[in-house]
């Protein structure tokens, strides 16, 4: 390649080294979650063509209760924003601050769960499972696999939490804390989803 | 990237001493070169699996009636090499091996964006076969829905389904995280100075094929979760009695699975991109028009799924909207040959061995691609819908378009790729052999499946024999041309004569470099200036 000519020092590369993994790992985990986004709209979509299909079993209106509804979204909703509030604490170097709105982010994201488990629960219980009908597969598979992603991320959140405590505001540890973020306000936005298809067109 | 200013230059990355030895060098190794040899040799050997399989289906239709085996087995054997072949060899064939060797060097790059989560990739990859491997040996006889799994019988059936599922559940993550690490490496990784419009035509290609295996493969694993369910827990998402639709599962499985046609066939065309203008010694003929129908093919790639399904049950504006689509997609290819053939006209055009693979590449992919129009029509293909016919056009493309191309880069870049040169007789010998061996098994099949023979039959009737008898024959020669070809390149990788650093006088960064690379590929990052390019010659 006798066009080439000019060339660049490799060390002089390494000067740059930090501030741009962290910049390129975020670029990677936007693109994670365009999959990841693929996958759940696989779950919309089953819902979509077999949402209605009760094969004589319970429907959403004999299912679902709004009130009960109406605070697990809030829990998670009210989850994004301590999220937000402790990435604001953390720019700020305020580490106390960011530590106790984990805590409360951790702990709206557990209540959330908890109240998925005992709907689940409650359903299976009144012979209304997976296995009932069309649309009760839909239904657990879709919820159940927004479940297992917010369970993720409050393990995840515990993990951050040793590791601001034992490290504090890292480089590694502030970029790890950004694409957590981003993670837990993209399972808000698609929890979003799930209220309205599933369980307000349901109740119409 | 670490620091790694300890690594020497003068050192390949074949001889490379790290914290490991033997064995141990390779599966701990995150050098993206290394992860490439890994990929190759597991496939390879994979391969020759697939390849026993293709012959035991021949023999067995040498002649009608039973002849080595019965329905049962007939079924499990044409599964379980399709699984092998489709989700093991030609969907990650070539980016992981020649990506993952050449994508960073072409683009002035030290590695992958991640190179753990790459080796992580080759670790789920091998995951994905074990599972299948068991599903196979272990259990209540072996897979036998195909390898498309429609439901309802994949979850009816009582063979060992599950691992075989969840395996090729598995290879699709493998896939997923290659295709992440490609499309951050081509966005953040490339040498200063080199553009969009400067990118060789191969990472060109591998781009658009990372963004299918990012956005269609999360469809096929949701399905195959789905389907495992419906075996464990007995759900209902395809299970007509509970209100499932069966139909469904086609739609999901095929809105991954064409487009996972196009992740095999686009890296193949790059491969045929970069080993004509090398060897015709002239710039490629309509760079910017390769690269739009390259994404053009990534794109409308996406929406042609339903035409595997005309005789499934969808409404006439489905079938017509799906069928005219189909016809849009050949555009784009059929733009790629134009640009191939023109670059060779007035090339000095050198008759080496990965030119007789592109070569014939393009003449099998031509068939195989105007034998998908007769499949995208709708009237002809109501008529030749699962016969032999469709068998013969996927291989023509899947085998014919993806194998040679596989065979013209490993044939071209195999210098670069172990610093020594092949035998150039024995391989021309070769792959004259495996050309004519491919056509005589395959060609036969487009005649059978006119008359009307039914793919997937263990058994015939007495008026398809003599075109049965040619392509078992066939199958015989054309594996006798790749024991050529393997036996060849093996010797060679050990005990050819020193290549040297550009043996056909190609003018990507790959060839920059010595041969074999050094760990970290470049001394200096190199800079593309304003008029330079890739193909200037």
């Amino acid at each position: 390649m006798s066009t080439v000519t000019k060339t660049t020092n490799i060390a002089h590369d390494h000067d740059h080294g930090h501030h741009d993994q962290s910049e390129i790992k975020s670029f990677g985990f936007w693109v994670y979650l365009m999959t990841d986004l693929i996958l759940f709209s696989t779950f919309f979509a089953t819902f979509a063509v077999i949402g209605k299909n009760y094969a004589g079993g319970p429907g959403a209106k004999e299912l679902f209760e709004l009130p009960f509804l109406f605070i697990e979204t809030m829990l998670l909703l009210v989850s994004s924003v301590t999220f937000g509030f402790a990435m604001i604490a953390m720019k700020q170097g305020k580490k106390q601050q960011m530590l106790s709105l984990l805590v409360v982010t951790g702990l709206l994201g557990a209540g959330f769960l908890g109240m998925e488990l005992y709907e689940f629960v409650h359903m299976i219980g009144e012979g209304a499972g997976p296995d009932r009908s069309g649309f009760l597969s839909a239904f657990f598979t879709l919820v159940g696999f927004h479940g297992l992603h917010v369970t993720f991320g409050i393990v995840w959140l515990t993990v951050m939490f040793i590791q601001i405590v034992k490290m504090g505001f890292t480089t590694g540890v502030q970029s790890r804390l950004e694409r957590l973020s981003l993670f837990w306000h993209f399972l808000d936005i698609v929890w979003v989803g799930v209220f309205t298809f599933v369980y307000l067109f349901g109740l119409i | 990237m670490q620091a790694s200013s300890h690594i020497p230059h003068d050192v390949s990355y074949l001889d490379y001493k790290g914290k490991h030895k033997g064995l141990l060098a390779w599966i701990l190794s995150t050098d993206h070169k290394r992860i490439a040899l890994l990929y190759m040799f597991s496939m390879m050997t994979l391969f020759l699996v697939g390849v026993l399989l293709g012959l035991a289906m021949k023999l067995e239709l040498i002649a009608p009636g039973k002849t080595i085996m019965g329905a049962q087995d007939y079924n499990a054997v044409f599964t379980v090499h399709g699984v092998i072949m489709i989700f093991m060899i030609v969907v990650p064939g070539l980016p992981a091996v020649f990506g993952n060797f050449l994508l960073p060097i072409m683009i002035g790059a030290k590695d992958v964006a991640f190179p753990k989560l790459n080796l992580f990739s080759w670790y789920v990859y091998i995951a994905g076969a074990i599972l299948v491997i068991i599903s196979v040996l272990f259990g209540d006889g072996s897979p036998d829905t195909g390898w498309t799994f429609y439901a309802p019988y994949s979850f009816k059936t009582g063979t060992n389904m599950l691992p075989a599922i969840f395996g090729a559940f598995v290879l699709g993550f493998s896939s997923i995280l290659t295709g992440l690490n490609f499309i951050v490496t081509i966005h953040r990784l490339r040498a200063p100075g080199m553009s969009w419009t400067k990118m060789p035509l191969f990472p060109w290609t591998i781009y658009g094929t990372a963004w299918i295996q990012l956005l269609a493969t999360p469809v096929v694993g949701i399905t195959l979760v789905l389907v495992s369910l419906e075996r464990i827990f007995g759900i209902g998402v395809f299970d007509p009695a509970l209100g499932g639709d069966p139909i469904l599962y086609q739609h999901l499985f095929w809105i991954y699975s064409h487009p996972a046609v196009y992740i095999m066939i686009l890296p193949a065309m790059g491969a045929i991109s970069e080993v004509i203008p090398t060897f015709s010694q002239k710039h490629i003929f309509g760079y910017k028009a390769i690269v739009a129908s390259t994404l053009a093919i990534a794109f409308v790639g996406y929406f042609v799924w339903g035409h595997h399904m005309f005789t499934s049950g969808m409404s006439g504006t489905a079938q017509y909207t799906f069928s005219i689509l189909t016809f849009l997609v050949a555009i784009p290819s059929a733009i790629k040959v134009f640009n191939w053939i023109s670059t060779m006209y007035k090339g000095s055009i050198s008759l080496e061995t990965p030119f007789y693979w592109a070569a014939s590449f393009i003449f099998v992919f031509m068939i195989g691609g105007l034998s998908g129009l007769v499949l995208g029509a709708l009237a002809t293909d109501v008529y030749v819908h699962d016969t032999a016919f469709v068998v013969a056009h996927f291989h023509f493309i899947v085998f014919g378009g993806v194998g040679f191309a596989f065979f013209a880069a490993i044939h071209y870049w195999f210098p670069k790729m172990f610093g020594r040169m092949y035998d150039t007789t024995w391989a021309n010998v070769g792959w004259i052999v495996f050309f004519i061996g491919f056509l005589a098994l395959y060609s036969p099949m487009f005649y059978l499946g006119l008359q009307g023979m039914p793919r997937r039959y263990y058994d015939y009737l007495e008026q398809f024999h003599a075109a049965n008898i040619l392509s078992t024959l066939g199958s015989w020669v054309m594996t006798f041309g790749l024991a050529i070809v393997l036996i060849n390149l093996f010797r060679s990788a050990k005990s050819g004569p020193i290549a040297g650093a550009n043996p056909w006088n190609g003018k990507t960064l790959e060839w920059t470099v010595p041969s074999p690379p050094p760990v970290e590929n470049f001394e200096e990052i190199p800079v593309y200036g304003e008029k330079d390019g890739p193909y200037e010659y």
